[in-house]
């Protein structure tokens, strides 16, 4: 395998870091708010892809781009107002349950409503086909896709770390009883966070739909890479959640890299494995009072 | 608290004596002549084969519902117990279940050649029939062959003849280079085998090959590495969602080397739209096929679930019909007097194609016709579904259906061992 190659398959593994970090953050954010495990994240992702199909004849692909997040947001928040609130003083195992449930639930909806059959789903002719770097070769969807996942990302930060709503957040993060304390009420912030989160899973959805199976246990798959790639960055810190986004994507691309891509995907378990070892916080994980 | 209180000696006595009771009383019940027949439906519901296990269970009750609205077989009514069959371990524990506990009178089902592998090893310790709908595997008709187990399924030897004569005849094969990408199982495996033993046959050779783990949803690396290589031919011998991810980012890339292969199932084809869909694959069945009885089942699948049916509904209902069949003429469920019925040359199916199908003794395998068929430009396509036209049946109508088996790879077949 020539060099040139080699260096195709590191650079093709970081930018599939972008979408791992697309899913995984949101993840990462309502866990690090209320203490909820979202098992249902992969659900909602599933949700996202399916809306696309939905509303794509009457708003055109760059319309559901827009709409599906926050369609997604929406139910997250109304999930969120429902059903975890209930939970977020409760032991993280009722929580687990919860969102297992739910996440069930929705599976079985979409397979009620949509069929279990895989569904097609077309891109725009705009973004197909491929585009040169140099000799780099690479898919102008998967630029599309990757510029919205930074825009998302990068908004997401600036709303965490340059607002009042943010500061707020963050606060909450580290210590919601002294907030609470300071006669800030937390209950709104969850609601929005929530639906941030739930949000950023449907617009992945939604984006990975053109390039992926679209079936009703799309999910599951996406779930498991999102907690391996949050339990790697660590909890609570949101540049460790980028880093091991892009370092989960990197890892795979050397492997392939090294022509070894059945080892593709244990690899990844691997490096989780080793991260937990070496550090069980994760790679940039806060010490959180609650949590400890 | 409310439970123990209320739970008390005499409480206990009855409930355990009325559950013994019941446990000596059960087997009488189960053994009634008169009883419904059971039948252990086993598939993949998740995981990447779980889509076309979907097609299957929904196959399998048609054909149950129209067996018993015709008054069943021979007056007994059909019941059906769908289980998930997961992985190989859970597959043999499930299969174990049916056998032991809900006296199945046959197991039909399965799609993974690794799982078809561990209930066939199950079943012929139970001595009860598994008629194998969905795995491909040669080395299932060959070295870990069972007696108990029959194959409805075509076999990858089928598929690498038919697909490797279309290949031949568009001068594909001689002197071309292939990059290979196989699904990293048994069956893939298997199929890899085959497809470069074909190739060395007939003087192409290899420009790359890659394992592609079963789960896998990203194959953009692959692309890069087929572009680098720049073959002649793209040959996959993927299954299940690895198909329909491959043809969405083989479009997404814009790749256009030629793309063939002898891994296929048509749900995947429709999952990966007319967008993306090319090429000429192999098949068992498809609902195009113009027969008075295709045209039949695909109506009747229509009307109940609002969509065609695939490759591997017709299969899963396919089975319960020679079953039945089997049943009918056999007059009982007794699994000895079935492989006896199997095995007789005499015996024939309608497979709803042209010709009618038969049972190869030596392996067991369905021997039948196959198609090939081919995506129809973007553009041309009427609905979501007829995306592709069918072939003639194949092999040619003068020449026996054995040739579609002739080469197999994976051993041969010995029942008594």
């Amino acid at each position: 395998m020539s060099l040139f190659l080699f260096l195709s398959q590191l650079l093709n593994g970081l930018l599939d870091g972008f979408y791992y970090l697309l899913i995984a953050i949101g993840l990462s954010l309502i866990f690090s708010l209320g203490g909820i495990v979202n098992l249902a994240h992969g659900a909602f992702f599933a949700i996202g892809a399916y809306l696309a199909i939905a509303l794509t004849p009457y708003t055109g692909f760059f319309g559901a781009v827009i709409l599906v997040p926050l369609i997604v947001a929406g139910l997250g928040m109304i999930v969120e107002r429902l059903l975890f609130t209930r939970f977020y003083r409760a032991d993280p195992l009722y929580s687990l349950l919860l969102t297992f449930g739910l996440a069930m639930i929705i599976e079985q909806a979409l397979r009620w409503s949509f069929g279990a059959a895989p569904l097609a789903y077309n891109m725009p002719e705009l973004l197909r086909g491929q585009v040169f770097i140099g000799d780099f070769i690479y898919s102008r969807y998967r630029i599309f896709l990757i510029t919205v996942a930074v825009l998302a990302v990068a908004a997401l930060w600036l709303l965490l770390n340059r607002t009042a709503f943010g500061r707020i957040v963050r606060a909450g993060i580290q210590n919601p009883d002294v907030l609470g304390a300071m006669g800030i009420s937390l209950r709104p912030y969850l609601s929005v966070v929530a639906g941030i989160g739930i949000g950023l899973a449907g617009l992945a959805g939604m984006l990975m739909a053109p390039i992926v199976p679209v079936h009703p246990a799309m999910g599951t798959e996406v779930l498991t890479a999102a907690f391996v790639v949050v339990v790697i960055g660590g909890l609570g810190s949101f540049w460790g959640v980028v880093l091991a986004a892009i370092l989960v994507g990197v890892v795979k691309g050397f492997v392939i890299g090294i022509n070894l891509p059945s080892w593709s995907l244990a690899a990844i378990y691997l490096l989780m494995f080793l991260v937990l070892l070496l550090r069980p916080r994760g790679l940039m994980g806060e010490r959180i009072l609650r949590f400890e | 608290m409310t439970l123990r209180s209320s739970f008390d000696r005499r409480g206990f006595l009855r409930t355990t004596s009325a559950a013994a009771l019941g446990t000596l009383a059960a087997p009488s019940i189960l053994r009634a002549q008169d009883g419904p027949i059971i039948l252990g439906h086993l598939t993949p519901h998740t995981g990447f084969l779980g889509p076309l296990g979907e097609y299957a269970v929904m196959a399998a009750e048609l054909a149950v519902e129209e067996i018993n609205a015709a008054d069943g077989i021979d007056g007994r009514q059909l019941q059906l117990i769908k289980e998930d069959s997961v992985n190989p371990q859970t597959a043999s524990t499930k299969a174990e279940r049916m056998i032991g506990r809900d006296k199945v009178a046959a197991i039909i089902g399965e799609i993974s050649s690794a799982s078809a592998l561990t209930i066939a090893q199950t079943v012929e310790r139970g001595k009860t029939l598994f008629l194998n709908t969905g795995a491909n595997s040669d080395a299932l008709r060959g070295a870990d062959c069972k007696r108990h187990m029959f194959h409805v399924e075509t076999q990858n030897a089928m598929y690498v003849n038919a697909e490797g004569q279309h290949l031949l005849q568009s001068g594909l094969v001689e002197g071309k280079k292939w990059y290979v990408l196989t699904a990293d199982y048994a069956f893939g495996h298997d199929l890899l085998a085959g497809a470069k033993a074909f190739l060395e046959r007939n003087g192409g050779s290899i420009a790359g090959e890659d394992l592609v783990p079963t789960d896998a949803t990203d194959f953009s690396s692959f692309m890069l590495k087929i572009r680098a290589a720049e073959p002649d031919l793209v040959a996959l011998n993927l299954a299940g969602t690895q198909i329909t991810s491959f043809f969405k980012q083989y479009g997404e890339f814009g790749l256009d080397f030629p793309v063939g292969g002898f891994g296929f199932d048509t749900a995947m084809a429709w999952a990966a739209g007319v967008q993306n869909f090319r090429g000429t694959w192999p098949c068992v069945w498809n609902h195009q096929i113009d027969t008075e009885r295709s045209q039949a089942f695909t109506k009747a699948f229509t009307d109940k679930y609002g969509m065609p049916p695939e490759n591997q509904a017709w299969g899963d209902y396919m089975a319960i019909q020679i079953l039945a069949q089997a049943i009918r003429e056999t007059k009982g469920t007794d699994a000895a007097a079935i492989i006896e019925y199997f095995e007789d040359p005499e015996a024939k199916f309608d497979m709803m194609k042209t010709r009618e199908g038969y049972f190869n003794s030596e392996n067991h395998q369905l021997l039948q016709e196959i198609y090939a068929i081919t995506a129809v430009p973007a553009g041309d396509a009427e609905n979501e579904w007829d995306i592709f036209t069918t072939s003639e049946p194949l092999p040619a109508p003068d020449q026996p259906l054995e040739t579609l088996i002739a080469d197999a790879v994976g051993g041969s077949c010995s029942f008594s061992a």
